[in-house]
Order: C-alpha cells, then sequence, then structure tokens
C-alpha cells in the first residue's frame, strides 16, 4: 500500500454504517483486543478459515484489529477436496480482494486410499480428511498459534473451552486440565511444539453472527440464502445434488426445492433446510424464531453422545 | 415499597443504600450492554435447575439439543421438561461423576438485553473455578435452599465474589414451594444475607423467592404462588443490573502492539481499559514518564474524535517517543501507581501453591515481568478472617502478598479499576497459570508508608464503609492514592482497633 493512498485511506474511511449497538460492540471490541494479543505474543500465528460464516466474521475482524496494517498472519483452509464448489469460489474471490495470504493443504491420504464420505462413514473421514489434515497442516507451517472461529454457543464441550485453549505437541485437548482464564488476561506462555488454539468469537451466539453480519454488510457465500437448488434425501439429511461424485442409491431420486444451509462444510455431510429466507433480512427473521439448533444439520455431531467433546481431544478444531 | 426491602432489619441494614425495586426500575436509562453473571451454588440447592430454567425460558435451547437430551436421560421430570443437568454438564467426564468440574458459559437474551453466565461447581475444592468465572462477572446469583438457609458455603461463596469486585448481588431463595411459600421464613433468610453481604462491603442486594422447577420468579411471574412477594423476577432483576463501567477514572491504554503499515504512519494499538480519550489530550507514557499529544484515534470505520472504556483503537501521538508493547499510556492527571512494589492480594489456583521469595512472570495488561512475592497473611473463609501467614499459599488459599519487581511497574487498584489493577502470575517452570491478583496499594519504595517524612501528621478513621467508598472515588483522593493506607475491618474489629491505640490518636 502506498503511502498516499494509504493516508488517504485513514481520513476517508472505507466504509460508513450507523454505529454498531453497545452489545455488538462489546463483542466486537474484545475480539480485536483477542487478535491483537495473540498476534503480539506468539511467534507464528495462522488463522483457520472454512468459508462459512463464523469464518467470515472472523475475518472482518482480523481486517479490522490490525487496520491500517496488513492482517499480519496466513490464513489456512484445509480442504477435504468435499466442500461445496461455491466454497471454493468464493475462497480465491476474498483472498484476492483482500490481499491475503492463503494456504490450502488437503491430506494426500485421501486420494491415495480413496477415502470418501460415502465410503467410509462419517467419523472416519471426518478423523482422517479433517483432523489428521489440520495437524499436518500445522505441523508443516510451525505455527505456535491458530485462530478460530469456535463459539462456547455451538456445543457443549465447547461451552468450558477458554479462549486460549492449549494443545501439547501433538494437538491434543486436556480439558479436565486447562489452564485458568482470568479477567481479559491470557497466558500465551508455552514451550516449544506446544500451540494454542484461539477463539476470538468464544462470547458470540449464532444470532450475533447474523446481527453483526448485517451490521457490516459481511459478503457470505451464497449457498446461506435460500433458492431453487437440487437435493436428496438421505438418512434425513436433504443433500445438495449438484456435485457428479454424489451417486444416487436405490429408492433415492434428485428433487428441487427452495433450500439454503446453516453451516457450511463437506457437502455430503451437511444438510440443508426448507426456507425461503433469500436475503440476510429474511434468514435472521427465520432463524429468530427457529426452534432448532444449527448443528442439526450435521451429521458430525450425531456419531455418539460427547461426539465433539472426543474429536476435539483428538485434536480436531 | 417491597418485600424485599421491607425484610432489612438490621441497624446496618437500615442505613445501607439498598435500591428498592421499585426506584430501579423508574431509572430512565438502561444498561442495554450484555451483563456477565456468575452462579454460585451447589448441586443440591438446585443450581443446574435454576440454569436450564433460564435458558429454557428465554427460549435459549433447541429442540434437537432437548431431543438430544431426552435421548441421554431417558426420563423426563413430573413437569415434562428435560434434566437439566445433562444440559449443562458438556464433559463426559462430568456426566460420568455427576459434578461441574470446571466453569462453563452459557448464552441466553431477553427482548432487553443479552446475558454470558459462568456456571461454576460449588464444591469447596474447586474455588479457582469460582474466581474464575467471577474476575468478569458484574453480578452474582448466590443459591439457597429454603428449606436449610445459608450455609456456610454460601457465605464463602458471597465472600469470594466481593474479594473478586462483584458489587451487585442476587440471593435465589430456591426450593420456596418446598415450605409451602413461608413469607416468614423467605425474610429470615433474605435479612440474615443482607447483614452478611453489607458486611462485605456489597450493597446492591436483591434476594428473591423462586422454585427454579416450576418456574417461579425465574423468567415467569410467581405471583400466584406468593401474591405476598412484590420485588422482580430474576430475570427482571438482571435487566436492570448495572455493567461495570471504568469510564469515570483517569484515561488507561495498555500498549498490546505497534503498528507500522508505512513509514509515516506509526499508531499504538490496545483496549481503552479506563476513561476516555479525544485527539488534543495530553497523555503520558508509562513507565518511562514521556509526554505527548493525541493526533488521532484510529479505526477500521472512521477516524474518531473519542474512545471510551471498552473501545479497542489505535492511537497516533503527535510526536516521535519511544512506545512499545507492554507501555500503558494514561491520562497527564490521575495517573496510576508506578514503582516497584505492591501489596496485594491473590489466589492461589494450581496445586504446587504459591511459594514465598520464588521468581514468577506476572502478566497484567500487556506487560510481562519478573515478579516475587512474600504472603502475609491469608483469609480464612469459614470465618472471613485474614489471619497472619508468610510461608506457601496452597492450592485454593487466599492471600495477601507483597509483590516486589525487578522493574518499574504500574498498576491501579483493583478497587479504582478492574483492568489495570488485575494480574495473573505464571510459573516460570511450568508455565502454567497458578494465581489471579489484585493489587490494593502501592508500598513506598524505601521505608514503608508511614515512614516517611520526618514529623508529618496522619490521621486514622473509621467510616462506614459506602462513605469511604465514595471519598476514595473522588479524585482528590484518587491523586494521593498512594499515600493512603486502607484496611477492611468489620465494625467490631474497627472498635477493638480504636480501643487498643489508647489516646494517641
Amino acid at each position: 500500500m502506498s503511502l498516499s493512498a494509504q493516508e488517504t485511506e485513514i481520513r476517508n474511511p472505507p466504509v460508513s454504517r450507523p454505529p454498531l449497538d453497545p452489545h455488538l460492540k462489546a463483542l466486537e471490541n474484545e475480539a480485536i483486543h483477542i487478535f491483537r494479543e495473540v498476534a503480539a505474543e506468539f511467534e507464528n500465528p495462522v488463522m483457520l478459515y472454512s468459508i462459512g460464516k463464523d469464518s467470515s466474521v472472523l475475518l472482518h475482524l482480523a481486517r479490522k484489529a490490525f487496520f491500517p496494517g496488513r492482517v499480519p498472519f496466513p490464513l489456512l483452509h484445509v480442504d477435504t477436496t468435499w466442500k461445496f464448489k461455491e466454497m471454493i469460489e468464493f475462497r480465491d474471490q476474498i483472498a484476492e480482494k483482500y490481499d491475503l495470504d492463503l494456504v490450502v493443504h488437503t491430506n494426500k491420504r485421501g486420494a491415495e486410499e480413496n477415502i470418501t464420505p460415502f465410503t467410509h462413514g462419517s467419523a472416519f473421514y471426518t478423523d482422517v480428511m479433517k483432523t489428521e489434515a489440520l495437524k499436518q497442516a500445522l505441523d508443516a507451517g510451525g505455527y505456535d498459534a491458530a485462530f478460530g472461529g469456535a463459539r462456547r454457543d455451538e456445543e457443549a464441550s465447547r461451552a468450558k473451552e477458554r479462549i486460549y485453549s492449549f494443545r501439547t505437541p501433538d494437538h491434543k485437548w486436556d480439558p479436565r486440565n486447562q489452564r485458568p482464564e482470568l479477567w481479559n488476561i491470557y497466558n500465551g506462555m508455552i514451550k516449544k511444539g506446544e500451540s494454542v488454539r484461539a477463539f476470538p468469537l468464544s462470547n458470540w451466539t449464532e444470532v450475533d453472527i447474523w446481527r453483526y453480519i448485517q451490521a457490516e454488510d459481511i459478503p457470505l457465500v451464497p449457498l446461506y440464502y435460500a433458492a431453487e437448488r437440487p437435493y436428496v434425501e438421505r438418512d434425513g439429511m436433504m443433500i445438495l445434488a449438484e456435485d457428479p461424485r454424489l451417486e444416487l442409491q436405490p429408492g433415492e431420486e434428485i428433487q428441487h426445492g427452495m433450500i439454503r444451509f446453516r453451516t457450511l462444510g463437506c457437502f455430503p455431510l451437511t444438510g440443508a433446510i426448507r426456507s425461503t429466507a433469500s436475503n440476510l433480512e429474511e434468514v435472521i427473521a427465520e432463524l429468530e424464531i427457529a426452534t432448532v439448533s444449527e448443528r442439526q444439520g450435521r451429521a458430525i455431531d450425531r456419531d455418539q453422545s460427547g461426539s465433539m467433546e472426543k474429536k476435539k481431544r483428538e485434536g480436531y478444531f | 415499597m417491597s418485600a424485599t426491602a421491607t425484610a432489612t432489619t438490621t441497624p446496618v441494614a437500615a442505613s445501607a443504600n439498598v435500591i428498592p425495586f421499585a426506584e430501579s426500575a423508574a431509572r430512565v436509562s438502561r444498561d442495554t450492554r450484555p451483563l456477565r453473571l456468575i452462579t454460585c451454588g451447589s448441586v443440591d440447592d438446585g443450581k443446574s435447575t435454576l440454569i436450564g430454567r433460564l435458558l429454557w425460558d428465554t427460549k435459549a435451547v433447541k429442540e434437537d439439543q432437548a431431543a438430544t437430551l431426552a435421548r441421554d436421560s431417558g426420563a423426563q421430570n413430573d413437569l415434562g421438561l428435560p434434566d437439566f443437568a445433562l444440559l449443562l454438564d458438556g464433559l463426559q467426564a462430568e456426566r460420568e461423576q455427576g459434578i461441574t468440574i470446571d466453569v462453563a458459559y452459557r448464552y441466553f437474551s431477553t427482548d432487553r438485553r443479552s446475558f454470558i453466565v459462568a456456571d461454576t461447581p460449588g464444591h469447596e475444592q474447586y474455588t479457582r473455578n469460582m474466581v474464575t468465572g467471577a474476575s468478569t462477572a458484574d453480578l452474582a446469583i448466590l443459591l439457597a435452599d429454603a428449606r436449610v438457609g445459608l450455609l456456610e458455603q454460601t457465605r464463602r461463596h458471597a465472600t469470594i465474589a466481593a474479594l473478586m469486585g462483584i458489587r451487585q448481588f442476587v440471593l435465589a431463595v430456591n426450593k420456596i414451594d418446598l415450605i409451602g411459600y413461608d413469607k416468614a421464613v423467605f425474610e429470615k433468610i433474605a435479612a440474615e444475607f443482607r447483614e452478611f453481604a453489607l458486611a462485605l462491603g456489597v450493597r446492591q442486594i436483591t434476594a428473591i423467592p423462586m422454585s427454579a422447577l416450576k418456574g417461579e420468579n425465574v423468567v415467569l411471574s410467581g405471583n400466584q404462588a406468593m401474591p405476598w412477594y412484590e420485588g422482580p423476577t430474576l430475570i427482571e432483576a438482571l435487566e436492570l443490573a448495572t455493567s461495570r463501567s471504568t469510564q469515570a477514572g483517569g484515561f488507561r491504554l495498555p500498549v498490546q502492539r505497534v503498528v507500522r503499515p508505512g513509514e509515516s504512519f506509526r499508531g499504538y494499538q490496545g483496549t481503552v481499559s479506563g476513561g476516555a480519550i479525544k485527539p488534543g489530550d495530553s497523555v503520558a507514557i508509562l513507565p518511562s514518564g514521556t509526554v505527548a499529544n493525541v493526533k488521532q484515534i484510529v479505526t477500521f470505520d472512521l477516524v474518531r474524535n473519542a474512545a471510551v472504556a471498552g473501545d479497542a483503537i489505535t492511537l497516533v501521538l503527535d510526536r516521535q517517543v519511544d512506545v512499545s508493547r507492554g507501555d500503558i499510556i494514561v491520562s497527564i492527571d490521575g495517573q496510576p501507581m508506578t514503582g516497584t512494589s505492591f501489596d496485594a492480594q491473590l489466589v492461589s489456583l494450581q496445586p504446587g501453591g504459591i511459594e514465598p521469595g520464588k521468581r514468577y512472570w506476572l502478566k497484567s495488561g500487556s506487560r510481562r515481568q519478573r515478579v516475587t512475592i512474600e504472603p502475609t497473611s491469608q483469609l480464612d473463609l469459614s470465618t472471613g478472617q485474614w489471619k497472619p501467614h508468610a510461608s506457601l499459599l496452597s492450592m485454593n488459599a487466599i492471600g495477601k502478598v507483597h509483590l516486589s519487581f525487578e522493574e518499574p511497574a504500574v498498576f491501579d487498584a483493583y478497587e479504582q479499576n478492574r483492568a489495570t489493577g488485575a494480574f495473573v502470575l505464571i510459573d516460570p517452570d511450568t508455565l502454567n497459570t497458578v494465581a489471579g491478583g489484585m493489587v490494593t496499594a502501592k508500598r513506598a519504595d524505601v521505608g514503608g508508608i508511614h515512614r516517611g517524612k520526618e514529623g508529618e501528621q496522619r490521621i486514622v478513621l473509621s467510616l462506614p464503609a459506602d462513605l469511604a467508598e465514595q471519598l476514595m472515588a473522588s479524585e482528590l483522593f484518587a491523586s494521593r492514592r498512594d499515600e493512603a493506607e486502607i484496611r477492611r475491618l468489620t465494625a467490631a474489629e474497627a472498635a477493638e482497633f480504636f480501643s487498643n491505640a489508647g489516646s494517641d490518636i
């Protein structure tokens, strides 16, 4: 960025919006504080970028935290190769638009051993293509801190996770032995090989995320908004039917309807909901009367009770 | 006048500033910032049921979560509600043991406000978790079982909450249905608690009779069962509580990082942790004491004409000065205390305890430095008395200590500013967080505060705590805070102190 352009930008802010309400402002301030603290205390941070709405908010907050400087760490996307096509397009656009360092990692074992969500079941597939892949990528980059967009309201085991969540050299989380975390004073001291996962959105709820996206006009993958899309029903989930790798099973047929997604992951494991909410206002209106939690569409949480805690102990985000 | 207020019977309570509900409800401006609170109590008091009830009746529990609950517990209670304890005990280990072993955070909201609850276990050995939850809380809900009244544990929890700076208490007198909604029993428990809390220096006290199981006086009114109770429901009391504000004191900006995107721009990034600032204001950079003026307050959205406590900002100064991470930028008037020796209270958090004479890392704001600890006394939670204690402070012990630094440190007293008065200790061997602490005063670097100028006259006063707090909150007092020595005593201790002191004072 040239000096004059930068000075101009500071004098003429990029955007002018009505001030945030005190609640969102408090959450934003806390997240920015965490970003700056981690960036200052760790040698080699990275931000986990999953392309979803929480990641989009996280990225927006990172840009705010370091303005007028650049985001001072890379974004890491663990690509299972089974993501929605629109997610990958969106990721590449954003990286270019905001001048970000993007690192994409895929576990080679997936291709070598032909591990897919269809052939191996969600538990094993997730372990290899997400958890193992994440560990590979973190080890390869030598990162000592990794930002994630997890929220405490998402799932019971996350309700107890610290904002600085300590990991052993083999990326394990020990929920029984977490460091006490008092006030907003974070202990960033670690030994060689150990690392910290940092969660700036810990205190946000799903509604907060949506209201902030609206207030700050944050771009999202269009799959969050309802549209007429092809899908098949399988195991009680509506799976998007646009990828040729989706093979129909006996009795299944492609249907069409107004659907959207509340979370985005690997398309075979992510269920859509029926919805006519085709823009932000309608999504929020729908959310405020929704009676089902957002992780309901995730096959990964339903394997067994306590499944998220188990995955986290093993190194899943 | 509400039933809660009429429950005050002691002379101490009568003189205290207990705001009746009707009066506080009539306040014009409502605080809409999220309220952080902590719940204290044991499984037996019905804590899980209370929090579950709050989440359930504010519709923070979704259908699929309830279905998981129903599947896991296989049973519902008499009212057709799920087993709330299962909803709240997130970790498998806890479910197996049937106890809550760590701090969990819960989120719910009403049309008026959002709430962050630190849910902490009630067992004595988990003092450290309560301290963690209390550190960020503005209000504490203390649970009591109406059938048994206040327990020693309730008093311990109240003592810790007050020590951590919480100044708003709600006493939830739960299971009132099991004693036939007996008004007299409720008022007796409320009065006893009020007296105890006032002695701790807490003046905002609301006692509420409730049945968490039946949902009476939690979110929904319990008026049908308890027509004699005219005070707020729990959710009303929470909506009316205030979030902590440190905007009144001097400006404080602990510098987290320096941003230099180009040669001509140098900004200091951090979160304002006290007071307010605007372009043109004069500031000092501590500990060096260098002075400069504010040129700009930069944020992503706009160049601002002011920033207040809580704002995450980038500050640009009008001249080249040496500022780095760990420094604190403060207003010229009303500066914090700078020195190498402080008094503090701390809570020991790990099995190894806090060792006298050992060098620890201390982190406060964005600054980390070496410190050695000398314990002087320890709080006996069963009696509320401080007892001399100069040896190791074992896990869960609450001690008064002297802090000795090798380089100058900068603090406010915790009672003046929670952000710049708090610290954690980190063990240099394990790198674990081993204590949380609160600075009470600066110690004179040489000779002690009472051996200052020769022939200097000093006056020892004994005042009601609320009056003393008003005096201490004044700017005049704050500006000479490091010349004053403060001790909190009960009225009886003060009387004894004065009678022992004889006629010299």
